[in-house]
């Protein structure tokens, strides 16, 4: 597989008022592999997410990115938009953001924005009805509608997204991410709300995304049979700090991350307990 | 039994709130008597007659809704498009184009001047701005509540350039339209980040800002007394009596083929409604043209950008859309159609003054593009028609004086309609008249989408 | 001289101030319970001072009452309830039905309000000005210099003092009675309230008549003060109390109080310095820059973006 580094955080630090959400945070994913991220609820993966693809502002930190080709983007210093558009990560949300009220087909239309827009001459030219923009249309068309038979949605092209049931909308929310050619693709957990069977299906997708466009794909997850099935590379956080890193089978047996996922270690319970009486007194140990 | 009981007893509260509301506004009148007091004037007969108008209203609707309870509705799906809405739009064109010739034929040169200006003209601009700020709240999902700022500045714009530089309507007109644009991005680039209502309260503020500007800086607008504009030409040809006038020339032409051909001399003789005829074209175009570009950008990137932004800006940004940009593309393009009409309502009028670029004329234009539905063209020119050409026919209403009497002045009455209709129709279809949206690009067959699923934009 | 007559302004501002504030408790509070822009509320401040000035006329020159207090009272008690009876009657015809509806809807149908209350009283009324008999016009003189006095008229005392008194029973409502925890708790999540059985509609009808009942007293203080009203002059105080709200921070009622006092103190600082037809460009271009670069208001809570 491939080794170079596609992304790499340090020290990246972010606070809201008081509260710190992600406290110096390092971590770099390789081009090419399907990094995890996953921690309790709370731990800050969202927030990284939203530092990755620019959304948030870091407090302190470096989020550098490299391309194939070599070039370098600090995606910390970019406007979110262009993070997409000139870094190409893209990304899907935690709570589906559809175009619901457009078509399949054209959330998938407004993804290759950027390209369309300079085949149409910034609009003159396809207010003209001139036949460059005419081609690029063609050729977006296709490209989504090659997407939309990968995810099994070429049917419904023309159905409002809104109308989509809800895995078809995840599976089509990372199509139209893909729309934009993304470097990295980030997915901030793909899998909630699917049962086993689109699960299943979503880790073939991932997985097809990976070896045939050599995306590197970057992962929020709290569904442990995807994260341990596809990733190559898990990153664990918990309250905003980094507790592990490394492959799947690593991670699992780290014991840091089963404290972090059980909450304190069986061996402790006894002494916690009384803590608690020390500290209520009345309150017996049940 | 116990339905009718209700009935009665709503109705007797029904009375006993509209006597609270009705009682003193409408049962005293205020006025002035000869030494200048204000006295009351007791008038129960209208009070009586209020209260027990909204006892009928309440008891019919209330009988209404209870007969259509427990009715099941069909819900029709329908993909083909039914013959009358194939139909539609090449008829509704073939009428436009039509129109005043039907008017000449069946109501008589002299109808022209009620008929083709005061519904046709009007309504079409009217429509025009509809369609222009259709862009802007139907597509985009911006709310802005300024819209006839830019009405406003093409109309100053038109009268300003033709009185200071001498210039003609046809230069002035696409001038007119990019300063309005100009406007829309100076006014547009430090509002476009707020987001939800404070983005209506700005442009509102903005609008008022430029009605009160042209109403106060006397030595530049010429203040509420207002300034003369140029009045129409033919490409330079005006529509007068005289040698150089419209019916000369045309004359000349007609008499010179005529010769060509052996024939014999044909004299046109001068008439007023020449002129408005030919406004009457000049408006169809423009409001022609706005409808095309809105058709086209629609189904370019840069309309598809604009409605994905109504749908979810945040998406919009992680595919690498620029907002900023869309929204003061989307804001430009509204302006420029709305400084279009501007500058077409100050030739029409031959003159300008701000009255007509008060608050509620945006309120209007907006309540146009709401019931007609957001984004749909033909919604809009429906609304227009409804709404301005219905309470235009208001000021028809003479007759009614022979029913209440001399003092009765059915035009008073206009505006009061005019809100009471923009409420029940919301009531009714609050999403407005067309409420289904046309997809941009189809694989399959063309569906169209019920706005349910269409959000309306929080900006 | 020249702090005499900003002493005078200062005077004149709060006066103004005052007006603009009750008005706009009504926006701020209609806005933070159902997040509409209550485009009709303007109008009911119109239709109450009318009816404040019926009532004036019926008591002094039908009943001939003499007492100004009286008088006063009895014009702010009942156009406190009818305005709030018209703001209720409104509320459950034109905006009920359309709640949990499209954003718009009620907008829309708020502007149709509007439209119908401004015209219904020109059909009604007539469109003439009504110009109203002085109702008490001493004055207190405060210093004279230079042939110019600062005046402190009582009138403009009562306004103040009104309003203060209002605004604490109004503030004890909303602070401490179970109706004012209904709204409070409407404000937070409406969904939330209703499934702990709070009356959510009734709640939010007694937001509107509150919200009234206050451009009432704003109405009535407009009559008595300006002594003069026409059927159009809901339109301008509207926009200029809900600039205040804003200004304010909209859903916070003493931000709409500072905001009114801020919009009058502005306007009439502005009009007595630079230029009286500029005026409301001023009010309106204070709204513009505090809405770019202060867009919570100044006691408002910052929003933050949800990704």
């Amino acid at each position: 597989m491939a080794s170079s580094e596609v992304l790499r955080v340090e020290h990246l630090t972010v606070r809201f008022g008081g509260l710190t959400a992600v406290d110096d945070l390092n971590f770099s994913a390789m081009h090419g592999d399907i990094t995890g991220l996953i921690g309790p609820n709370g731990a800050g993966k969202t927030t990284v997410f939203n530092c990755i693809t620019g959304f948030y502002k870091p407090t302190t930190g470096l989020l550098s990115m490299t391309h194939p080709s070599g070039r370098q983007f600090y995606l910390d210093r970019m406007a979110d938009f262009k993070v997409a558009s000139t870094a190409h990560v893209a990304r899907t949300f935690q709570n589906i953001r559809l175009f619901s009220g457009m078509t399949a087909l054209e959330n998938l239309l407004v993804a290759q924005h950027n390209v369309l827009m300079r085949a149409s001459g910034m609009s003159v030219w396809g207010v003209l009805g001139f036949p460059v923009y005419k081609h690029a249309e063609k050729r977006a068309a296709e490209k989504a509608a090659e997407w939309l038979d990968k995810i099994g949605l070429y049917d419904r092209a023309d159905d409002p997204a809104g109308e989509l049931p809800y895995g078809a909308q995840r599976r089509l929310e990372i199509a139209r991410a893909m729309c934009t050619d993304p470097v990295i693709l980030c997915l901030d957990e793909p899998a909630a709300g699917l049962n086993p069977k689109e699960s299943a299906e979503l880790n073939t997708l991932l997985r097809g995304i990976r070896d045939e466009t050599k995306t590197s794909i970057l992962l929020i997850e709290h569904d442990m049979s995807v994260v341990m099935q596809i990733c190559d590379h898990v990153v664990v956080l918990e309250y905003g700090q980094k507790i592990s890193d490394g492959t799947p089978a690593e991670v699992k047996a780290d014991p840091r991350v089963i404290a972090a996922y059980l909450g304190v270690d069986d061996s402790e319970i006894e002494s916690v307990a009384s803590l608690i009486e020390e500290a209520i007194p009345g309150v017996k140990k049940s | 039994m116990a339905e009718r009981r209700n009935i009665v007893l709503g109705a007797a509260a029904v009375a006993i709130v509209s006597l609270g509301m009705f009682g003193p506004l409408i049962g005293l009148k205020t006025e002035q008597n000869m030494a200048n007091e204000l006295v009351l004037l007791f008038r129960p007969w209208h009070m009586l007659a209020a209260i027990f108008g909204a006892v009928a209203i309440y008891v019919i609707v209330t009988s209404l809704k209870a007969a259509n309870e427990g009715r099941v509705r069909a819900v029709a799906v329908k993909t083909e498009k039914s013959r009358f809405q194939k139909w539609l739009a090449p008829g509704g064109l073939g009428a436009l184009f039509l129109y005043p010739l039907f008017i000449a034929l069946f109501v008589g040169v002299s109808g022209i001047p009620k008929w083709v200006d005061n519904f046709g003209i009007l309504i079409l601009i009217y429509v025009m701005l509809g369609w222009g700020l259709n862009i802007v709240v139907g597509l985009a999902g911006l709310l802005d509540l300024g819209y006839v700022a830019f009405y406003a500045i093409g109309s100053y714009s038109y009268a300003l350039l033709s009185l200071h530089f001498g210039w003609s309507f046809w230069i002035c007109l696409p001038v007119a339209g990019i300063l309005a644009a100009l406007w829309g991005v100076i006014l547009g680039f430090p509002v476009l980040r707020l987001r939800g209502d404070y983005l209506a309260i700005v442009t509102l503020a903005f609008g008022e800002i430029i009605y009160l500007i042209a109403k106060n800086w006397k030595n530049f607008t010429g203040g509420g007394a207002g300034i003369s504009a140029p009045r129409i030409t033919f490409f330079g040809i005006k529509f007068d009596a005289s040698e150089n006038g419209f019916a000369a020339w045309v004359s000349w032409v007609m008499t010179s083929i005529s010769e060509t051909f052996g024939g014999p001399a044909i004299t046109l003789a001068h008439a007023p409604w020449y002129r408005t005829v030919f406004l009457y074209y000049i408006i169809v175009l423009l409001a022609l043209l706005t409808a095309y570009v809105t058709l086209r950008l629609r189904r370019l990137p840069v309309g598809r950008a604009w409605e994905a932004l109504r749908e979810d800006e945040i998406a919009c940004r992680s595919l690498g859309l620029n907002t900023t940009n869309t929204k003061l593309t989307a804001f430009a393009c509204g302006a420029m159609f709305g400084g279009l009409a501007g500058a077409f309502f100050g030739a029409r009028q031959g003159f300008v003054d701000p009255e007509g670029f008060k608050f509620i004329e945006s309120a209007i234009i907006l309540a146009i593009v709401v019931l007609g539905g957001m984004g749909s063209l033909i919604g809009v020119a429906m609304a227009a028609v409804a709404m301005q050409g219905g309470t235009e026919i208001l000021r028809e209403l003479g007759f009614l004086k022979q029913v209440f009497g001399d003092d009765f002045q059915p035009e008073l009455y206009r505006m009061l309609i005019f809100g009471g209709a923009m409420v029940i129709i919301m009531l009714w279809k609050p999403r407005g008249f067309v409420s289904v949206r046309q997809p941009t690009a189809f694989l399959n067959e063309r569906k169209a989408i019920g706005l349910e699923n269409v959000k309306e934009g929080h900006g | 001289m020249e702090y005499l007559y900003f002493i005078q302004q200062l005077i004149n501002g709060i006066t103004l101030g005052s007006i603009y504030g009750l008005i706009a408790i009504g926006y701020t509070m209609v806005f933070g319970i159902i997040g509409m822009v209550n485009f009709s509320h303007g109008d009911i401040f119109m239709v109450s001072a009318f009816i404040a000035l019926i009532v004036f006329l019926v008591v002094t020159t039908w009943l001939g009452i003499a007492s100004v207090f009286i008088a006063v009272l009895l014009m702010l008690i009942i156009s406190m309830a009818l305005a709030g009876l018209w703001n209720w009657a409104i509320e459950k015809v034109a905006y009920r039905p359309l709640r949990g509806s499209f954003r718009l809807a009620p907008l829309i149908s708020a502007i149709g309000v509007s439209l119908i209350l401004s015209n219904f009283v020109q059909v009604a009324q007539g469109p003439r000005n009504k110009p109203v008999p002085p109702l008490f016009n001493d004055t207190i003189q405060l210093a004279t210099w230079d042939g110019f006095t600062a005046v402190l008229a009582y009138k403009q005392i009562a306004i103040v003092l009104i309003t203060a008194i209002l605004l604490a029973g109004f503030w004890y409502i909303v602070q401490k009675t179970p109706l004012g925890r209904a709204q409070r708790a409407c404000e937070q999540d409406r969904k939330m309230a209703a499934l702990l059985g709070i009356d959510v509609d009734r709640t939010i009808s007694a937001t509107f008549v509150m919200g009234a009942a206050l451009a009432a007293v704003a109405g009535t203080m407009y009559v008595m003060y300006y002594g003069v009203i026409s059927y159009q002059d809901g339109f301008i105080p509207g926009i200029k109390a809900f600039t205040a709200a804003v200004l304010g921070g909209i859903g916070s009622l003493p931000g709409a109080v500072l905001g009114g006092l801020l919009i009058g103190l502005i306007e009439t600082f502005f009009s007595g310095y630079f230029s009286l037809a500029y005026k409301d460009v001023a009010a309106f271009s204070i709204l513009v820059v505090v809405l770019i670069f202060m867009p919570q208001g100044i006691l408002g809570r910052p929003e933050v973006e949800k990704v």
